[in-house]
């Protein structure tokens, strides 16, 4: 049974056809990297996986979770699926603590204390335990990006989508979140992540898979495929250094 | 001739006057907690119970806020007797200006919840929150911290509005200068008083408003910082 299991899924924003039949497997424990140019339907397909934007047609199975929109049915679903923005998305008005613990205090009745642990574990996993008290906007860009991975982790998640999440950042900024990411997955998350980093894909997703017009175009080991590219889209997308 | 001020005849009568001050503040305060307690249910309710409800909550803000107080006032002080329900003059006073108050409040703070980004609810959402646990943990402080100036001022016309209380004889700070003015025959000093409280009311609820959502959202200014940046990304 794979972590996530997509099945020709079809999406379309009105007349638009964003998503034109894609399938995807991915196995527990693995990472799986989308590349490809801005526009192929990236953010669309993570989106569809927890149930942010409804799909037309097809399946989408995650965490032993078949996505559809019913509202009960998606938080049981979001519970064990974690995703982080490229954004950030911290709540300003909460501190760093109050991020991390709001949604297991509300979602999962996790008392007091034990959401306090939990905090601090995983502020501790992302190397920010001297942030407990501060406030987002008193952090930098990657320091806010690290508190989002981990108020994601504070739901246990079983599987983690990213969404482009060092596209926002300053160069400098984006080697710490990217190590928190494969410190992640060396400890055996199951991730799906959108990214431009074509380096981190090489070296730390087993698979990618390239996007391109709404469809998956080439996927392979990561490796492979970066040495060996087939179709001349991802030939000139890897040549032109992974732009957009 | 010059004229002759003669505030003495007004200043024999500072008790009333006191007490004038001390109802006009207790039902402005208690106008703007009620209301503006009413008027985030009111949002709550429009944001999260679909439709009709939303048509509703919209009806009852235009009526507020297209008709005059005074007829609100007289409506419920006296229609409501015709219905088999009598207020006292202050109660009556009380609920009109809580109605009033809560259709602009709810008018205002509808516009700080649209304006909260919608990455912030998708980031609730993902985190398997409830629409209604959205609403209340993710959307209503900030929402309320940018409206929070406009909604000062709301509360400051309301605290002026109160005077017009005094047309069913409620003793607020206005009723209380038509009485001395009838005592005293001292129209124009009876007023130039009153202008001075009511101007010094206004103005110090002005400054503890301001002073009140400095403590409450001391982060008034970062919401919008965080979010300009966020979109700039
Ligand atoms: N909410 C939306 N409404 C209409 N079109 C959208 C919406 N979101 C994305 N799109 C369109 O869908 C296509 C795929 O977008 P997206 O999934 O964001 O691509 P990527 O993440 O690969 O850059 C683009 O053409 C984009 O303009
Ligand atoms: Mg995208």
């Amino acid at each position: 049974m794979p972590a996530v299991l997509i099945e020709d899924v079809h999406k379309s924003y009105g007349k638009l056809e964003v998503l034109k039949g894609v399938s995807l497997s991915v196995e527990t424990g693995q990472v799986v990297a989308l590349i490809g140019r801005s526009g192929s339907g990236k953010s669309t397909m993570l989106r569809c996986i927890n149930g942010l934007e409804a799909f037309q047609s097809g399946r989408i199975e995650v965490a032993g979770h078949v996505v559809d929109q019913d509202p009960k049915r998606l938080r049981a679903l979001r519970k064990d699926v974690g995703i982080v923005f490229q954004s950030y998305n911290l709540f300003p008005h909460l501190t760093v603590g109050q991020n991390i613990m709001l949604s297991p205090r509300i979602t999962k009745n996790v008392p007091q204390a034990e959401a306090l642990a939990l905090a601090k574990d995983v502020l501790a996993q992302v190397g920010l335990s001297d942030k407990f008290d501060s406030y987002p906007d008193n952090l930098s860009g990657g320091q806010q990006q690290r508190v989002a991975i981990a108020r994601s982790l504070a739901m246990q998640p079983k599987v983690m989508l990213f969404d482009e999440v060092t596209s926002a950042l300053d160069p400098e900024l984006t080697g710490e979140v990217l190590l928190v990411m494969e410190k992640l997955a060396k400890g055996g998350m199951t991730m799906i992540l959108v990214t431009h980093e074509m380096n981190f894909a090489r070296n730390v997703a087993n698979t990618t898979v390239f996007m391109h017009q709404g469809k998956i175009w080439e996927q392979g080991p990561s490796r492979e495929l970066f040495a060996a590219p087939q179709t001349p889209e991802l030939q000139g997308f890897v040549k032109a250094g992974a732009q957009g | 001739m010059p004229i002759q001020f003669q505030f003495e005849p007004i200043f024999a009568e500072s008790d009333r006057i006191v007490d004038g001050v001390l109802l006009t503040l207790g039902l402005s305060f208690g106008a703007i907690v009620l209301g503006l307690v009413l008027a985030i249910l009111l949002v709550a309710a429009k944001s999260l119970l679909g439709r009709w409800v939303g048509l509703l909550v919209d009806a009852y803000v235009e009526l507020m806020r297209n008709t005059p107080f005074l007829v609100q006032l007289f409506m419920l002080f006296f229609g409501l007797p015709l219905l088999g329900i009598r207020l006292p003059g202050t109660e009556a006073a009380l609920l009109a200006m809580t109605l009033n108050l809560s259709a602009y409040a709810t008018e205002i703070i509808r516009a700080g919840v649209d304006s909260i980004h919608r990455s912030q609810l998708e980031a609730g959402l993902s985190l398997a929150m409830t629409r209604r646990q959205v609403f209340q943990h993710v959307v209503l402080m900030p929402a309320l911290a940018r409206v929070w100036p406009a909604l000062s001022s709301q509360f400051v016309l309301m605290l002026l509005a109160s005077s017009i209380c005094s047309f069913i004889a409620v003793p607020e700070l206005s009723g209380t200068a038509a009485i001395i003015e009838q005592n005293t025959f001292r129209s124009f000093e009876t007023y130039i008083v009153v202008t001075l409280i009511y101007l010094v009311l206004a103005l110090t609820l002005k400054v503890a408003l301001d002073r009140l959502g400095r403590a409450i959202f001391p982060r008034i200014s970062s919401v919008d910082r965080l979010d300009a940046k966020a979109e700039a990304a």
